[in-house]
């Protein structure tokens, strides 16, 4: 048993589903799990960590965290980590976790496993394994010296626990004195949807050049709105200019990791392949039956997107209603 | 100004990659060894800059083996100005890396700002900026993919998530870690790579730049390969048919919708 920080996130006002997996699986395995909680008016979220699992609940109310900043975080969560010695520090491998989690290993001395996709707690040791070079290889992280162990994981690796809502936990408000900070952020430009990130959904919907156009892909949009899902792209398709950089799977792009990944008109370039072949669920269609994509589908579509993609988002409609 | 970009030499993304014989890392026969995509991206920002500000300097770091001048010598082709290589060990972890770049770094006169790319798609860590800023006590804006540039200062459109934006203000130096988008690297020219084989490349040994042994945190081990997936169900028919099945075999087989 170990004493297990994890580091919270929430974007407008909701908690992460990544989040709960670290809890779910800190307390699954019969640790003391704590959260961290970091904001401006999020302390009515510590109620939702303890239906998850989280003993005690650290929250930090701040105007100066109401939004993200690496300084700030880092700041913040280092003096908890500090005031309470855990053993273990998780976070997720998000666009926020990713940032400031390698300055507070810094500060605290320490090593930094990123991007974990398999944890096991060891007493207060923990076991991690992580892919390498996007996939094509899986190595375990050890971690020398003392010290806390720290690390990332890949949202969707662990599995989303169920919550018990009966749960509760010790919330304790923590106050941080965040001084001067030598950066700033003057404005967030909202993204264009309420789509999850591609490196979060569960399911991705991604598209390659055979789309044809930005376009295109609007059918893949009307299809990832049906399944709640996230909108993905092939190096081509960026390339091409269909889609914006941030959209991009693979290697080069974002490497992914959802329930249920479904490949639209992409061949399968090794780059490619290398970002989503963790996904759990794996569906191509594509017009080309010798597509190297077909090679990790679990179900394989040869035919026409322009004629599946539409009868597909029908079909699913139908199942989602019932 | 003195700008900075910092460089990882990587496996090109379309190699296949091999464990050596006893599984504790890849077999290095048959690799042909690329600059990181995300840093072609960091020398090509530091490029403009310099373009932009005359009288500029670009210099390129890279920590590691021998083999990773190759990586300094492709961004000098490409209009980097002069290189620094601190030689670390193969298995050289982020903070060791991050360590000996920023203890280079501390050696140089001035430093205005510090490139990189917002990861390497090796390990694909993204922690060397973070740890190089941490060392050198400055701020680090990771995942850029806008920069305008004010007097010591800059303002970066960083990626967040969902497709969002954050505008951040940070002083310089900084280090600023490049996404794709920023730019669009350009290639070096034939007589650019003919010239780049005299610019000044300094060699740097760990003990020169404070780094030992424990400077190391985390190591790789037990390296595998994934398992080969088992082959796939396709689906016949015409679109219709091939939907109404796929939809089936997604909510009754795979339970994933």
């Amino acid at each position: 048993m170990a004493k297990v920080f994890i580091i919270a996130e929430h974007r407008d006002g909701r908690l992460k589903k990544s989040t709960f997996e670290l809890i779910g699986a800190a307390s699954a395995a019969g640790n003391e799990t704590h959260a961290v909680l970091l904001g401006e008016g999020v302390a009515g979220l510590a109620n939702e960590l303890a239906h998850y699992g989280a003993q005690h609940v650290h929250v930090i109310e701040n105007p100066g965290l109401k939004f993200y900043s690496t300084e700030a975080y880092t700041k913040a969560v280092t003096e908890v980590l500090k005031a309470n010695n855990p053993e273990i520090v998780l976070a997720s491998h998000t666009p926020t976790g990713r940032d400031f989690m390698p300055r507070v290993a810094a500060r605290l001395g320490v090593g930094l496993a990123s991007d974990c996709t398999q944890l096991k707690f060891e007493g207060s040791n923990l076991n991690v394994r992580r892919p390498v070079y996007a996939g094509k290889a899986m190595v375990e992280v050890e971690f020398l010296g003392s010290g806390p162990r720290l690390a990332t994981v890949r949202p969707n690796a662990l599995g989303a626990p169920k919550a018990d809502t009966s749960k509760t936990a010790a919330v304790k408000n923590v106050t941080v004195e965040l001084g001067s900070l030598k950066t700033k952020v003057l404005e967030i430009v909202k993204g264009s949807s309420a789509r999850p990130d591609v490196t979060e959904a569960s399911v991705v919907v991604s598209g390659g050049r055979s789309l044809k156009s930005a376009d295109g892909f609007k059918m893949l949009e009307e299809l990832a709105d049906v399944l709640g899902a996230a909108v993905g792209a092939s190096r081509a398709a960026v390339d091409a200019g269909f889609r914006p950089h941030g959209d991009q799977v693979g290697q080069t792009g974002k490497v992914v990791s959802p329930s249920l990944y479904i490949a639209c008109g992409i061949s399968g370039a090794i780059q490619h392949l290398a970002g989503m072949r963790t996904s759990k669920v794996i569906v191509a269609i594509n017009t080309d039956p010798e597509a190297p994509i077909f090679q990790v589908a679990d179900y394989g579509i040869v035919g026409d997107l322009f004629a599946v993609v539409p009868a597909l988002k029908e079909e699913l409609k139908k199942v989602k209603e019932h | 100004m003195n700008i900075y970009v910092c460089v990882k030499q990587v496996p090109d993304t379309e190699t296949k990659i091999k464990l050596n014989a006893d599984a504790s890392g890849i077999d290095p026969a048959g690799i042909k060894w690329v600059l990181s995509p995300f840093d072609e991206i960091a020398v090509e920002e530091a490029l403009r800059l310099k373009e932009k500000n005359a009288g500029s300097t670009v210099a390129v770091v890279s920590a590691g083996p021998s083999r990773v001048v190759e990586a300094i010598r492709t961004a000098l082709a490409m209009g980097a100005d002069t290189g620094i290589h601190v030689d670390l060990p193969e298995n050289a972890d982020t903070f060791m890396a991050a360590k000996a770049i920023a203890g280079a770094l501390k050696k140089e006169s001035k430093v205005d700002v510090i490139f990189t790319g917002k990861e390497a798609i090796d390990d694909g860590a993204a922690q060397v900026s973070q740890l190089i800023a941490e060392s050198m006590e400055i701020p680090c804006v990771t995942v850029a993919v806008a920069i305008e540039y004010g007097a010591g200062t800059a303002k970066v459109k960083r990626e967040i998530e969902g497709g969002a934006f954050e505008i951040v203000e940070t002083t310089l130096p900084a280090v600023i870690a490049g996404q794709k988008g920023l730019n669009e690297p350009r290639y070096a020219t034939l007589p650019n790579i003919m010239k780049a084989k005299k610019k000044e490349v300094k060699a740097l040994k760990a003990a020169d730049v404070g780094v030992s042994a424990s400077d190391q945190k985390i190591r790789f081990k037990g390296y595998q390969l994934p398992p080969p997936k088992q082959a796939g169900k396709k689906i016949a028919g015409d679109a219709a048919t091939q939907a109404k099945e796929l939809v089936r075999l997604l909510h009754e087989e795979a339970k994933v919708v």
